[in-house]
């Protein structure tokens, strides 16, 4: 019978099943940071239980470090408290943790890929939704709860329902100035934030195969806002490319038959998928969220919609509220939307091409007076190699702030916040009410986009603009 | 964990769609290190004014809801962050059971792990037991977990769909870890077969 990757990933996985209970599934790979773990910690403690498999967890902290003045001591005492009870926890169980002084440290889904500790064909968790990021490398990468975090210590193993199957194809090229972002947000804009509830996404085309690792991992991290359980992209030269040499790649006799293995788990030609759908990337324009949900999007060269567009009572309604909260009217040009801030960095764009393809634009521009604007690395790694390439030096001539690497303002947990009203254009992948500080109004976009309107003051067609 | 017992209470209504785990429990209050006392917490942002007290157009500072246990929601609940903390401050609020349409997939599971049924209807079904609310604020619904029903107080009666294994925890108030130990020489022989098959995926740190 014919298989599709996340079927033949599933099936090497497969440690029990039988009528009545969940199939449970082997855990290839842990990710942890200081939010979701600590509970899940103290639960082993307190039923006298040991980690399974030490050696499988990588650990890093990111939520809610500060991106600048990290010589000082945290100023939030339950921040602070979090900090050491992650440094305290991965003592004791003897795991590997980046902390916040480590040269490696950043955020847990730039930092997992740049030293080669995800492979294709692993099963791998994170107490966080974005894990889906690692699907870029044909890994089943799923985010889970804490009760879960402690599952997977306890077991090495998580009960699990299988999912649907879903191909999302992106045939034809992008055109200049449109990336993985415009893709991702493209997609949700289509399906909707609950389209993929019950999937897990297989992306494919010309398109993705045209995508750098980068770009891959940029999708794949929003595959969540679609609502899929996870996302991934077949792995090819690029993906082997990329792993030779890291750290945790296989490497010498073990390089040839990981290779092998990873070509084998490809989806066979001419599988069925339970759902699919078609887009031509030539159709996808720089894409800007105008809502309160990463669906409510639209391109850069539109307008504000209005409720009634909508046919559905629900996304009626929705759009109301949105407009509401964000303090947009319907028919506004995007390009007429002025902002105060602008947001570089997250899981989703704040790898060192992202830092690249904004700095592109930065170049030669100023801030605009009334915007400030902040670039944060993924990375300890990313930050180093953007200032060897002299990144750092463009952007501060700009006037933006150049920081040290955390999750910052993706989630606002540390003191990189939005005050009420002021309104973001953020590359990151949440354009929840208040994610970026009570009361703030973020816009999703590319790091290019986003450059681009740290210089204008307001949104504004790059594609126009820079040709 | 706790067994899930059938009971009468009252149902809140919260009719809104796609309500993220960022609105349930805001990121400020995820630094605790403990499981415990998130309930106030809930809803922070819409249930709190600016001076901190309580923000009366927010649908559940109703009076009428104050005893809920039974939450009612819009499509694609739990949307977004995978944060446990979404359902520790709803158990911790009082709440064991939550209706809707649909539900984001992780925050779905956490619920279970913590004793919460997360019952899924159809849109209409939904529709139909939010007018009843709508109509008689402070109304009591009865869940039956083993019929798989819930009852309104003027009698309508909505059947619901369970994983059989979900299902069993729940009533019995089972640890998953525990039940999973119980696979520990089947683990055992996995392990043993990936060290064979596929050793690179064990020569890490």
């Amino acid at each position: 019978m014919k298989k599709t990757m996340y079927e033949k990933i599933w099936d090497a996985h497969l440690v029990h099943e039988e009528a009545g209970s969940a199939p449970l599934l082997y855990i290839d790979r842990h990710l942890m940071h200081e939010v979701t773990s600590p509970q899940a910690f103290e639960g082993m403690l307190q039923a006298g239980r040991k980690i399974r498999n030490p050696q499988s967890i990588l650990a890093t902290m990111d939520h809610c470090v500060p991106t600048k003045n990290r010589n000082l001591p945290i100023a939030d005492p339950i921040a602070r408290k979090q900090i050491e009870t992650m440094a305290d926890n991965c003592a004791t169980n003897e795991l590997k943790l980046y902390d916040m002084e480590n040269p490696d440290n950043g955020v847990i889904h730039i930092v997992v890929p740049e030293h080669g500790f995800v492979q294709p064909g692993m099963t791998v968790v994170c107490g966080d939704s974005h894990t889906a990021t690692h699907g870029a490398f044909a890994a089943l990468a799923f985010g889970i709860g804490t009760s879960e975090v402690e599952h997977v210590m306890a077991t090495q193993t998580l009960p699990q329902k299988k999912s649907k199957t879903m191909k999302v194809e992106v045939n034809g090229e992008l055109s200049r100035f449109c990336t993985a972002k415009d893709i991702a947000l493209a997609i949700i804009g289509k399906i909707g934030t609950a389209g993929g509830t019950g999937y897990v996404i297989e992306f494919g085309g010309k398109a993705i195969k045209d995508l750098s690792m980068e770009g891959r991992m940029t999708l794949c991290n929003m595959a969540i806002e679609a609502g899929a359980r996870a996302g991934m992209v077949a792995p090819d030269e690029k993906t082997f490319a990329y792993l030779k040499g890291l750290e945790y790649a296989p490497s010498g006799k073990d390089w040839q038959p990981a290779l092998a293995y990873w070509q084998s788990i490809v989806s066979d030609e001419g599988v069925e998928f339970d759902s699919t759908i078609i887009m031509d990337a030539k159709d996808i324009a720089p894409q800007v969220t105008w809502g309160t949900s990463p669906e409510q999007v639209t391109s850069v060269d539109s307008v504000v919609p209005s409720p009634d567009s909508f046919d559905n009572a629900i996304q009626n309604q929705a759009c109301e509220q949105a407009l509401n909260y964000m303090d947009l009217q319907s028919g506004t040009k995007i390009t007429d939307i002025n902002i105060d801030y602008v947001f570089l960095g997250s899981c989703t764009n704040g790898r060192i091409e992202d830092f690249r393809a904004a700095a592109e634009v930065v170049k030669g521009t100023k801030v605009h007076e009334k915007v400030t604007a902040i670039a944060v690395p993924g990375s300890y790694r990313v930050k180093k190699q953007a200032e060897e390439e002299g990144l750092d030096q463009i952007f501060k001539n700009a006037g933006w702030e150049w920081r040290d690497p955390g999750c910052s303002m993706c989630l606002a947990m540390n003191d990189d916040q939005l005050s009420e009203g002021q309104r973001c254009a953020s590359t990151s992948n949440r354009n929840f009410e208040g994610r970026q500080g009570k009361g703030g109004r973020t816009h999703l976009v590319s790091p290019a986009m986003a450059a681009a309107a740290a210089a204008e003051g307001h949104f504004v067609d790059i594609r126009k603009s820079l040709t | 964990m706790e067994a899930y017992k059938n009971h009468t209470s009252v149902a809140a209504l919260l009719n809104r769609s796609n309500v993220d785990t960022d609105q349930i429990i805001p990121k400020q209050f995820l630094k605790k290190v403990e499981r415990s006392g998130f309930g106030v917490h809930l809803f922070h942002d819409w249930r709190y004014n600016e001076d901190g007290s309580d923000n009366m157009d927010f649908e559940l500072n109703n009076p009428a809801f104050k005893d809920a246990r039974i939450l009612l929601a819009g499509d694609n609940f739990g949307c977004g962050s995978s944060r446990e903390h979404a359902p520790w401050a709803i158990e911790d609020a009082g709440f064991n059971t939550i209706i809707s349409s649909s539900y984001a997939d992780i925050f779905f599971n956490n619920c279970f792990k913590n004793g919460i049924l997360a019952i899924a209807v159809s849109d209409d079904e939904l529709k139909s037991l939010m007018a009843e609310i709508a109509a008689d604020e402070g109304v009591k619904f009865t869940v039956d977990l083993e019929k798989q029903s819930i009852t309104t107080a003027a009698g309508t009666v909505v059947n619901f769909e369970i994983d059989p294994f979900r299902k069993n925890n729940l009533l019995k108030g089972l640890d998953d870890i525990g039940i999973t130990l119980n696979f520990i020489d089947q683990i055992d022989a996995f392990e043993a077969r990936q060290k064979q098959q596929l050793p690179w995926l064990w020569h890490t740190v």
